[in-house]
């Protein structure tokens, strides 16, 4: 068997031939590579998974702010808002939001988290993948099946692209972690195999261009209150691959796409913080009382 | 080449907030005790670029520091390392400079005690780093290997000499890099392997005739 997964068409030739989903095909691939047992992997998986219900969990009761006192408070309001009026688009809805919120929020504040694929990006899919399994009651093999599932997607992005705002904007972060996540709804909801990377893929198409632009340099603005839209987006992801609808241009071009989106992004968009939202007249302001 | 990992995109488990600017700079200090292998009486950090111009904020500070005394990317007590009871005789300061030859996030960890060493080094994303100079040598030191790294006189056979060495003891080289300042002058040498290293290697290579200076240094944990 030839083990070498850098593109969707290979990852899903491969599932196919093998008859088998991405997680077992990626957990086989991890232990192969590292001579380790697949147990050995989704106890490792397991162990993300726990720290990152622990960041959800801390997340959720504080309201300390970050060094730069710009945030922290965030998802403490968005509860008290959900206390009082239920959201509109439900349970599922309200703990996605909140826990995007929660876990970034213990990243600023510079508590354990765990990046995924980076730490500007590590609310995405704890959120997505901890509110579905809480929804959907999930068991902890459910759980790691999808961050594996996630954590696939990535894999084979990273591939063509570093994960790094510095790279390639934002797309490469929370653009990915919002692909990942879709890959793994769609994994809980019961997709086929191309419908989890259609999904996540429709994710990533949407994002195209992104750029990475904090205020000050730091992962605060607009790094936190992003997490909770590309969390959002990716469920749309999901929802749409799974009633059928597919990507035009397929997995890997878009990749591609993504891959010389970033190239020509000017180095002013990416993690520079000399342009964009960074150099507006009130971030300059800000970055200037830090 | 990295073996590429499933883990390179759902890990580490980290203190935030930036996986450059904090969980590198912690790998960085760490890399750098590994290399320096003393406790350090006096040091001072010497942060270049957006390393000094955000690390405050991402905590750069705190993680070259912690890193430097050993603490992982994940310990909790980064965040408060400042108050560390153990760290209270430590005599340290930052430095934050301006120099465009620099990589962005470049540090120099400016070490006295027992021995006196300069450590640079680079946070290139996503927590990977690089050690690129020990004192006046060039380096290329990433941490992802168990490391042998040593200075000598720049002549002929010392590689055959040094690798006859490491095969005595049935490692495997993963890689090899070599590098020199001048002809005849000091001359560099980066070697990664599999599995660890005994002792008996380095002290054996430090006999060799022209040694300067000989290390093992631990690979980073996850």
């Amino acid at each position: 068997m030839d083990f070498s997964i850098n593109t969707f068409e290979k990852l899903l030739s491969i599932c196919e031939s093998e008859n088998k989903k991405i997680y077992e095909i990626m957990q086989e691939k991890e232990a192969f590579d590292f001579d380790i047992d697949v147990e050995n992997v989704r106890n490792r998986v397991a162990k993300n998974i726990e720290a990152m219900k622990s960041a959800i969990k801390n997340g959720m009761t504080s309201k300390e702010k970050s060094y730069s006192g710009l945030c922290g408070d965030d998802c403490a309001k968005l509860q008290e808002r959900y206390k009082k009026e239920s959201p509109l688009f439900g349970k599922i809805y309200e703990k996605i939001t909140t826990y995007a919120l929660a876990t970034m929020e213990e990243n600023l504040r510079m508590n354990k988290i765990v990046a995924c694929p980076t730490a500007g990006s590590c609310g995405i899919v704890p959120a997505v993948i901890t509110a579905l399994s809480e929804e959907k009651g999930l068991n902890k093999e459910e759980e790691i099946n999808a961050l594996i599932t996630a954590g696939t997607v990535g894999y084979v992005i990273s591939a063509k692209v570093a994960m790094a705002g510095a790279v390639a904007g934002c797309q490469a972060e929370c653009g990915v972690a919002s692909a990942m996540s879709a890959a793994a709804a769609a994994q809980i909801l019961g997709g086929n195999e191309r419908q989890k990377i259609n999904a996540a893929i429709l994710a990533l198409k949407n994002i195209l261009g992104l750029t990475c632009d904090p205020v000050g340099g730091l992962v605060e603005i607009p790094c936190v209150k992003r997490n909770v839209f590309l969390a959002i987006h990716a469920i749309t992801g999901a929802e749409l691959s799974l009633a059928g609808i597919e990507s035009k241009i397929p997995p890997d071009e878009i990749v591609d796409a993504m891959v010389q989106t970033g190239q020509l992004m000017s180095p002013l968009l990416k993690e520079t913080s000399q342009g964009g939202l960074a150099i507006t007249k009130n971030g300059i302001l800000i970055s200037s009382k830090l | 080449m990295k073996q590429r990992s499933l883990f390179d995109v759902i890990s580490p488990i980290m203190t935030g907030p930036s996986s450059s600017h904090t969980a590198g700079a912690v790998r960085l200090g760490l890399l750098a005790r590994n290399i320096y292998k003393e406790t350090p009486q006096k040091i001072i950090f010497r942060l270049y670029n957006s390393f000094a111009q955000t690390g405050k904020g991402h905590g750069t500070d705190k993680g070259l520091l912690a890193g430097l005394f050993g603490y992982s990317v994940d310990s909790e007590k980064i965040k408060n390392i400042f108050n560390e009871p153990s760290l209270k005789n430590i005599n340290y300061a930052y430095e934050y400079l301006q120099n465009m030859d620099r990589h962005p996030n470049a540090v120099d960890f400016i070490l006295e005690g027992k021995i006196n060493m300069t450590i640079s080094g680079n946070s290139v994303g996503a927590g990977n780093v690089e050690i690129t100079k020990i004192d006046d040598f060039t380096t290329k030191i990433s941490g992802e290997y168990n490391t042998i790294i040593l200075f000598y006189k720049d002549k002929p056979g010392m590689i055959s000499k040094v690798s006859t060495i490491i095969q005595k003891e049935n490692i495997n080289i993963a890689s090899l890099d070599c590098d020199r300042n001048a002809r005849g002058q000091t001359a560099s040498m980066c070697i990664c392997v599999d599995g660890q290293i005994p002792s008996e290697v380095i002290s054996e290579i430090e006999k060799i005739e022209d040694v300067y200076f000989v290390r093992s240094i631990k690979k980073l944990e996850d």
